[in-house]
């Protein structure tokens, strides 16, 4: 039987006591655990804005009148989607540099890109939300939304849609901000810099459920007040 | 004198434990959060800043309990490796008290916390049973006895989730010969951020209560007491537990499996995890977008269920189902898991059709996810989605079929051990049993229309809890006591606690059947003794005593046996599986020689090997 040599193995086992370091897991093994691990939050994630997305089209349809939507400023979703679009592009400008060992290049692409991706957040909350109720206007283009809290289930869903990826723009803008502080004190290396790729990837995944939001909230559909 | 200052000392690192830190923390932040939101926000928003406040106030648990105290390091640029072990100069049981990185660890205090925690659920159920014994009110109030039967719900679910992420959390590093999960620190804090979850929700009983039951449907959720924004806070902050935790698992097994393990010679209950895993990580999110959704509504003024104000309440059941049925299967699955894992051990045969029950494990997962609106053929749905739900949800026989026929051909001829563990196994399929015959009636809309909301429902439900996971659950404990401890438990007691809880079981379960079928309706607190059915009713509550003080008996055995009964030797049950090959407690790292796979993990009988050890080099 197994059992007589399992335990013969066992009694050796005890005589070479392993120190902890040979039990953690090497490093290409981890890396894989992590890349795994970040995409399948990835996919959870999809059930999370999949499930708003489907609210968005369950409560915004009106009875012989198919989908319809509430008059936002086409200017200002316009801007929000171009600037979290090119801060996209300084991840990957970021990522691609540390691979290359450039840690100046790779450290002013991600602060651009934080800074973009705060520039987003200021469209959405400050100016399309209007938190602190402003008014004004430049060249005939509105600065600020109209969207009241009052105004039933267009209001509802679009911020709690906004109001859900905007949560998620601002931890990405904090893991930003954190790796750029590691790497400014000389983390990372172009064979070891997970930090970097992984918050590269989770940028890009925000961007990309933004690509879904924005013609559900600002395109499709006929207006409807 | 040592003894007393050995107390006083125990006493010390209790009240400085993570769990007391993170009380105080929560409390504070809460507290401070409220206040700040509240000043900042205005009148007719306090009920947000209370829900914002809350919200920071279980950050403040986690900061001061120290789950996040690595994190936080790592982000100020400091190398954090994992610590192992007590801290220096305290005894081994203080690991218990803080965040702790080692899975078996992890999985202990989940499965005390699981235990813990369906006490209180059990205790709340007894209160109202107490009260539907006899018709009209005597001890409660109507405020009271829906509050009580609404926590009952949710605190019993919460201690199910417990107990799955104990089973999966010592089991499966264990079964495939991993040291440790792939992430051990988000492992600790999956189980931690659940700690805050349960006071949420316990504060909403103090809190005005709330009388939704435990699914919160609007509009009643919007009307409710304040306590509901805490059970809906609670029932949210959970669901972080949930995601996290199964994505750890399921990582854990793709990547840190032994040399040798393909994924069909993995132990059967590896398969259970996965497919319970793959429920948690995707579903969970749908009922958080639910449950947002009602806070919001709720306390800023948003629509997306009022009818009156243009919403409507069926999304709101869509997104709670998609979670909620499919969550039932998260319950039951790792019980299932437990009962093929024990069956071949104690019928010493290979277990039947190993891979159609590793399939089937998926096969119910998969079905579970196009099921959900048979909860609602009374809701208003139209008649076409009716007929559809119900056809897929009677296919969810086919899966689970393919298991019992599976276990009852294991046990054929076998040379069955009627040891603690095993009569358990037997209980639950019996029970189970029960369950699945009861579910298709529920399933069918024509029946369905008038025993929905009747105690029939809950009798149905409870034969698939108690069978699908809570005697299972009991026969894993059983069953890996002497690996977690290292001591036997007193088997007399064993068999005592499950000759008093399963026949207890099929009497409340009949009793509560045959009520529902009478008339009685589920969550009323009171009744027409016209119905006829008082006799069940005080059947139900005497059966429902006899489990409450069998589940004593059994936590008392386990207290006792630790320090009483002698050691263990290494494997007690004859298993196959790699855990039993080594020492108990399992040391610190599991596996100190590494093993591979080279054979099939339920061969009993036939004498082929399933894990050889690697030779030790140096040897
Ligand atoms: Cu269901």
């Amino acid at each position: 039987m197994s059992a007589t040599t399992a335990e013969h193995a066992v009694e050796h086992a005890v005589e070479h006591a392993h120190d902890a370091h040979s039990h953690v897991p090497p490093y290409h093994v981890q890396l894989k655990s992590n890349r795994m691990g970040l995409w399948l939050f990835f996919i959870s994630e999809i059930f999370l804005f999949g499930a708003l997305f489907a609210a968005r089209f369950y409560l915004w349809h009106v009875p012989g009148v198919g989908q319809t939507r509430p008059e936002l400023s086409q200017e200002l979703g316009l801007l929000a989607t171009t600037v979290l679009l090119v801060s996209s592009y300084f991840v990957f400008r970021g990522e691609t540099a540390m691979e290359h060992g450039d840690r100046s290049r790779f450290l002013n692409s991600y602060m651009m890109a934080a800074l973009l991706g705060l520039v987003f957040f200021v469209a959405v909350v400050v100016m399309e939300w209007n938190v602190f109720g402003l008014e004004g206007s430049i060249a005939g283009i509105e600065l600020f939304g109209h969207l009241g809290i009052d105004d039933g289930v267009y209001a509802g869903v679009f911020y709690a849609m906004t109001g859900m990826h905007a949560l998620h723009v601002i931890t990405g803008v904090l893991l930003l901000l954190f790796v750029w502080n590691r790497g400014r004190k000389g983390d990372y290396s172009p064979e070891r810099h997970w930090g970097v790729e992984g918050c590269a990837l989770y940028w890009h995944y925000v961007d990309v459920v933004w690509v879904f939001f924005y013609p559900a909230l600002y395109l499709i559909g006929t207006p409807w007040h | 004198m040592n003894f007393i200052r050995n107390l006083l000392l125990g006493l010390w690192y209790i009240l400085t434990s993570s769990y007391i830190k993170g009380l105080i923390g929560q409390a504070l932040f809460t507290f401070l959060g409220f206040q700040f939101l509240n000043l900042l926000l205005p009148d007719n928003l306090s009920e947000f800043s209370l829900m914002i406040g809350a919200i920071i106030g279980v950050i403040g648990f986690l900061l001061f309990a120290g789950v996040l105290t690595d994190w936080l390091l790592w982000i100020g640029g400091k190398e954090t490796p994992l610590k192992h072990g007590a801290r220096e100069g305290r005894p081994e049981w203080t690991r218990y008290l803080g965040p702790d990185v080692n899975h078996k660890v992890i999985g202990i205090q989940y499965g005390y916390t699981s235990l813990f925690v369906l006490l209180v659920g059990g205790l709340f159920a007894l209160i109202f049973r107490l009260e539907l014994a006899q018709p009209g009110m005597q001890l409660l109030d109507y405020q009271q006895y829906n509050t009580l039967f609404s926590a009952h719900g949710i605190v019993m679910i919460v201690s199910i989730l417990l107990g799955v992420g104990a089973m999966l959390n010592y089991l499966v590093p264990l079964m495939i010969g991993a040291s440790d999960m792939s992430f051990p620190r988000l492992n600790a804090f999956s189980y931690w951020v659940s700690i805050p979850a349960i006071v949420l929700v316990l504060t909403g009983m103090a809190v005005g209560g709330w009388d939704t039951g435990w699914v919160g449907y609007p509009t009643l959720s919007l009307v409710g007491p304040l306590g509901t924004m805490f059970f809906l806070l609670g029932f949210y902050i959970n669901g972080i537990s949930s995601i996290a935790g199964s994505i750890n698992v399921l990582v854990t097994t793709a990547t840190l499996r032994a040399p040798g393990m393909s994924l069909f010679r993995m132990p059967i209950f590896v398969w259970a995890a996965l497919a319970t895993s793959l429920i948690q990580f995707t579903a969970t999110q749908t009922i958080a977008v639910a449950l947002t959704l009602n806070l919001l509504e709720r306390a800023t003024g948003l629509v997306f269920f009022n009818p009156a104000q243009g919403g409507d309440p069926l999304l709101y059941q869509h997104l709670f189902w998609f979670y909620s049925h499919p969550v039932v299967y998260v319950f039951v699955l790792p019980g299932l898991g437990i009962i093929s894992e024990l069956l071949p051990v104690f019928a010493r045969k290979p277990l039947f059709g190993y891979k159609w029950i590793a399939l089937s494990s998926l096969g119910i997962a998969l079905v579970g996810f196009l099921v959900w609106a048979h909860h609602m053929f009374v809701a208003g749905m139209s008649d076409t989605l009716r007929i559809v739900f119900m056809i897929s949800t009677l296919f969810v026989a086919i899966p689970t079929g393919v298991k019992f026929f599976s276990w009852v051909a294991t046990l054929w001829e076998g040379k069955i051990e009627l040891s603690t563990p095993m009569l358990f196994v037997l209980g639950a399929i019996s029970v189970f049993l029960i369950g699945g015959i009861t579910g298709p009636i529920l399933g069918t809309v024509p029946t369905d229309l008038h025993l929905h909301d009747s105690y029939w429902v809950v009798g149905h439900f409870h034969a698939t809890m108690f069978g699908g996971f809570i005697f299972p659950f009991f026969a894993g404990l059983y069953y890996w006591y002497p690996k977690i401890t290292g001591h036997m438990y007193k088997e007399a007691l064993g068999k005592l606690h499950f000759w008093l809880m399963v026949p207890g079981f099929w009497v409340m379960s009949f009793g509560q059947m045959s009520a529902g079928i009478m008339g009685m309706n589920r969550r009323y607190a009171d009744y027409d003794p016209a119905l006829g059915i008082e006799t069940q009713q005080v059947l139900v509550t005497l059966a429902a005593f006899v489990i409450g003080w069998s589940v004593l008996i059994m936590i008392y055995n386990f207290i006792a046996s630790a320090r009483t009964e002698p050691v263990v030797s290494m494997n007690p049950w004859g298993s196959r599986s790699p855990e039993w090959q080594i020492p108990s407690p399992a040391p610190e790292f599991n596996y100190d020689v590494p093993f591979e796979v080279v054979g099939d993990p339920y061969d009993y009988g036939l004498d082929k090997p399933y894990i050889r050890f690697q030779v030790v080099a140096g040897d």
